[in-house]
This record gives structure tokens, sequence and C-alpha cells, in this order.
């Protein structure tokens, strides 16, 4: 059994802030994580090898850089881990990320599932993921919040607003992860050992020349969405502060205001 | 089969119309359907194409009919027994085929986790563009491209998307934000059914059961007034006050995502960027700091009122009127002065 794990290397966007004066994302200092959704996505396929046994093997696309959240994949107790990185590949959207990837996982090849994210936090896309399952010709299951192995195929119950649907999927498939699927292990001391102090070079990359992907799809070039502009969201409100001396006063005034632009009826309820 | 390919230099005046994707559970239209097509609407008039809605299903047609009663002009409707539950391939199957058959130069599908599952792999496999989770849609007044809005990293940065040499131009849109479709007092729209080739082994996965959810659905997007509680409500019995107060105003209860991580209240009643957007008439936050995030999902509300102990809380600047104090007592003191009906001067 080989399970691919897709993670990507993401800025901790909850600590991003804006530069007022610039109107510009500032990013220095700001810590670069695993996305959130593809830690549940890796814990997923450990369960299954720490139950089942399996080879874990995560793939990475980005700068060498992300080789830091590949590493800690490793400490984590996946046992193989690929880079997929060239210039090349730059300014990749969704469409070229999932061309690249799909070309990546084929090279590594042999594979029986294959588990995402469902988004990560930088791009809030969840785009990839289907992408990639289309790329590879093989089905999918988005919004996984639990996941079931069994003879060959796997059952997974995933996620929806009005309600939860349960499919059953043959292998190989892949499954994207939502946060209600797990919780996501700490790196072992074993595994930190294991991946930060080893003399060997842990962390394979794969680059344009090693896999078998077509120039046209890839890169800016390539990718069919393109930025137009982008821009700071501008808010701006002219908020009156309640004042009072107690709560109660402060209460009164603000229902008085509220009734008075017809937010609600006297005596309650609109 | 053999994958598709983008920038294949194709003739974009072949593609006309802009095309809604419904979405329908237990072969009920969801709103989110009504949203795509009154922002469609405005779309094809700026583009001068027709406004068609294709409604995928099975004993759809009654269903779809009620759509014809909206402005709109073409209903679509796609019948066969094996759309009738929800398959990522079974539906990208005839998606697929009836887009690349009548070529519509848009397609708008919802942001909710079908479409976002649809949404992707039907670009795949069609071979364009895809703009995930778009809150403002514009047809560009120069060369008529369409320019597709959506927040990023976290709602901290706004970007407009184009997807200027493949068709359609593809976007899944935020529930909760766009206006709905009005219905029209004479509808000239044309009803047409599509009989798709579907076989059972194009879907290539079994649904085995859906399940409920067991909690009384929590209804934000088409709540008027929602009380929502943040970090500040300090732990899980803090909710009851925020329940009361949304009791007495006849609201809902929204929460920040933080309540929602620790445990405090079931995420279907998280607002903002990873729960739901809402626009009500009055949205009362009670010790919620006012992350970007948060607001990505509220700021569109029509009256913002803030309860906080930091006056310095970003929920300040964006509330129309906002009181510095403990919810603790400025809760209490609202749902009694509400029940007394003591406010009206």
């Amino acid at each position: 059994m080989k399970i691919i794990v897709c993670i990507k290397q993401v800025p901790n966007t909850s600590e991003v802030k804006i530069n007022p004066e610039t109107k510009t994302l500032i990013r220095d200092g700001v810590e670069s994580i695993i996305n959130p959704d593809d830690k549940n996505a890796l814990e997923a396929a450990l369960k299954i090898k720490d139950e089942n046994g399996a080879k874990v093997v995560v793939v990475s696309m980005g700068p060498m850089q992300a080789k830091e959240a590949l590493l800690e994949a490793l400490a984590m107790g996946a046992d193989n881990a690929y880079l997929i990185s060239d210039r090349k590949f730059g300014g990749s959207d969704t469409w070229a990320t999932a061309t690249i990837l799909a070309a990546a996982i084929e090279k590594i090849g042999d594979y029986d599932l294959i588990i995402c994210g469902r988004q990560a936090i930088d791009g809030d896309t969840a785009q990839v993921g289907p992408e990639i399952a289309e790329f590879l010709n093989i089905p999918q299951v988005t919004y996984a919040k639990e996941l079931e192995l069994k003879d060959g195929t796997v059952r997974v119950k995933r996620f929806c607003e009005s309600r939860d649907y349960e499919f059953e999927v043959k292998l190989p498939t892949l499954i994207t992860a939502i946060k209600e699927l797990n919780t996501a292990r700490y790196p072992s001391v074993k595994g930190i050992f294991k991946a930060y102090e080893s003399d060997e070079e842990l962390v394979k990359v794969l680059t344009f020349d090693d896999l078998n992907v077509d120039e046209t799809q890839i890169g800016i070039k390539g990718s069919p969405t393109n930025v137009h502009r982008s821009f700071v969201p501008v808010k701006e409100k002219h908020s009156e502060f309640i004042e009072g001396n107690t709560a109660m006063e402060k209460a009164k005034l603000l229902l008085t205001k509220l009734y008075e632009n017809k937010l609600i009826q006297s005596g309650g309820a609109k | 089969m053999e994958r598709a390919k983008v920038n294949q230099d194709i003739n974009i005046n072949d593609y006309k119309d802009v095309w809604v994707l419904a979405e329908t559970v237990n072969g009920k239209i969801l709103p989110i359907t009504l949203e795509l097509m009154g922002e469609g609407r405005k779309l094809a008039n700026n583009l001068g194409k027709k406004l068609a809605v294709i409604v995928p299903g099975y004993n759809i047609e009654e269903a779809a009919k009620e759509l014809v009663e909206y402005d709109v002009d073409i209903v679509y409707y796609v019948e066969h027994e094996l759309l009738k539950d929800f398959s990522t391939l079974g539906f990208v199957e005839v998606l697929s085929k009836e887009v690349k058959l009548r070529k519509p130069e848009v397609l708008l599908v919802g942001a909710t986790s079908i479409g976002r599952d649809i949404g992707p792999r039907l670009a795949a496999r069609l071979g364009t563009g895809l703009t995930a989770d778009c809150t403002g849609l514009e047809v560009d007044t120069e060369d008529k491209k369409l320019l597709m809005t959506r927040p990023a990293f976290g709602g901290n940065i706004m970007a407009t998307i184009i997807c200027p040499k493949n068709r359609p131009q593809m976007a899944t849109v935020r529930p909760g934000v766009m206006a709905r479709a009005k219905k029209i007092e004479k509808s000239n729209a044309s009803f047409e059914k599509i009989i798709p080739d579907l076989k059972e082994e194009d879907i290539r996965s079994k649904l085995i059961g859906t399940i409920e959810h067991d909690q009384k659905r929590v209804n934000l997007i088409d709540a008027k007034i929602i009380v929502s509680g943040g970090r500040g409500i300090k732990n899980k019995d803090g909710f009851a006050l925020i329940e009361s107060l949304a009791k007495a105003l006849g609201g809902e209860v929204g929460s920040s995502r933080a309540c929602v991580d620790a445990g405090w209240i079931d995420s279907s009643h998280q607002v903002g960027q990873t729960g739901t957007t809402v626009r009500p008439d009055l949205y009362i936050a009670c010790g919620i700091s006012g992350a970007i995030q948060h607001l990505a999902g509220m700021s569109e509300s029509k009256y913002i009122v803030a309860i906080n102990t930091d006056k310095n809380a970003p929920i300040f600047d964006i509330c129309d009127y906002g009181i510095v104090g403990d919810l603790k007592e400025i809760i209490p003191a609202l749902v009694s002065s509400i029940e007394a009906g003591e406010f009206t001067l």
C-alpha cells in the first residue's frame, strides 16, 4: 500500500498584517507552516500506516524553502519526501500546479491512495486536489471527515452543508481532508532525529527535466487564469459609540437607536 | 482518455450565453441557485447575451419549472436516474458534454462543498480556468472579459482574476453574497429537457447513504438578525447569554472561529472566511475583536453593533454602533429592556 500526500508550505495567514501606509501584505517575520488541512491529510495517511501498514510519501511543490515542510512531515512519520521545484513552475495557477503535481505523482508511481488537504489557507481555492484527480483519471471524494479502508476500497464520509454523504470508492482514488477528519500528531523525538539529524539527503528534488510534463501547460504561460489586479479591502464606516453611566443606560440608548432605524420593534422581535 | 489542454487558440466568439449551474438537494433547488441567477442576469445584460440555468437531477422537471418564473432566458433540465444523488463524476460527465456542445461564455457554480467539488473537476476536463469562491463579478467595459474578484490570504487581500484565453470563464461564487433573482410577471423563458448519455460505470463511486445533520439547522444566510459570540464570551456557558439576546430579538446565533475551535459551539454557527458569509439587517458582535477573517464574513451586514471591553478592538472600526463594556452586564440589560419594551422613549 502506497499513499501519496500532497502538502503545501504556507504563511500563517492569521499572523499576516497589512501595512496601513503602503496597503501591502507584511510577510516579514510571518512563520511558514504546513497548511493545516494538509496536516490532516498526512495524519490520515499515517493512521493507515499505523493500523494496516503502508508507505507514506509526501510531495510538495514550491521553492527550496518548502523542504522544511517536508522534513516536518518526515519527522511526523512519513517515509519518503519529494520536493517539486523549478523556476519553470513559478507563477502556476491551480490548473498548472495540478498538471505538475499529477506528473510528479505519475513519476513516483504505484500509488493506491492520494490524500490532499481540502484547501490551503493562503489561496483558499480547494481546486488542486480535484484537478489532480482529473488529470490522473481517478475518482475523487472531497471534504472527507471520516475515512476507512476495506478490501481495496475506501469508505469516506464527506461533509455537505445540508447533510453528509457516505461514498465507497475503489482504489486508486484521491481524497481531500477537512479538519474534522482527525487531529494531527506532533513529530516524535525519534522522528525528529531521523528527519533532521540524518546525514543522508532525505528530500528528493524533482525538477522540470525529471517530469513528463507539457511545458505549454505550466507556469505563468500555461495558466488559464491570471491576476488582473490585487488590492486591500477598504472599509470606511462612521462608528458611533453608545455612552452611558450604567450598562442599562447603554442598553436602552442602543435599543432606541436600533428602533429608530426600524431594525427592531418596540417590545422585542421584528 | 486524453486529458484536456488550455491555451489552444480557441475562437472565443464561438462562445455565448451566461450559464448558472443549479444545485439541488432531494429534488429541491437551493437558494444559491437564485443568487447565481441574480448575478448571472447582470452579467448577461452587460455582455448582451442570454442567461441560462442548467438543472441536473432525476424527476427534476417540476423543481426546474419553478425557475421559469424568474428573470432568466433558458432553463435546461438534465433528467437521468443516475443523477438522483450527488456524484462528482456523474455530474461532471453530463455537464462537460453539454458545455462542449452548447459553448457558454461564462459558467457560474455555487462555492458550496458540492460546487467546489464539481467545479474544479469540470474545469480540468474542459481545459479552462476556474476562479474559486468569488465575492464580486463584473464585465470589463472595454473588452467584455469577466473580472472575478475574490479574497485571498484569509481575506487580507482581494484579487481580481481573469481567464483571457480559455472558455467558458468559470467561477465558483460564495453563498450569501449575491442578491437573489426576482420573479417576474411575464417570463418568456424557454424550458428545455436534456436527456444525457450517462452510464453507471461513468460514476466510479457508490453512494452508501446520507446522514442528515442532527442539530436543528442553523439558517444564518436567511437570518435578518444575528447575534454572534467571540473569544470574549470566555467559555461555553457564555453562549447562553448570546442565545438569550438572539431569542429576545428573534435572531440566530453566530460565532467566531475561535469559539468553534475551542469546542464551545458547533461549526454550523461559524461566520467568516472559513464559515458562512452573512448579510443580515442587524449583526451584533459580542466579544468579537474583529479579525479580518471574521470581518470577511459579516462586513456587508446592513447594521453592525459591537460590544467589547477593548475600545481599540478592530471591530469598532467597522461597526455602526459600539458599546465599550462587559457583555456579561450589557447583554442582560438589553434582554430585560427588550422584554419590558422599555426603549421606545
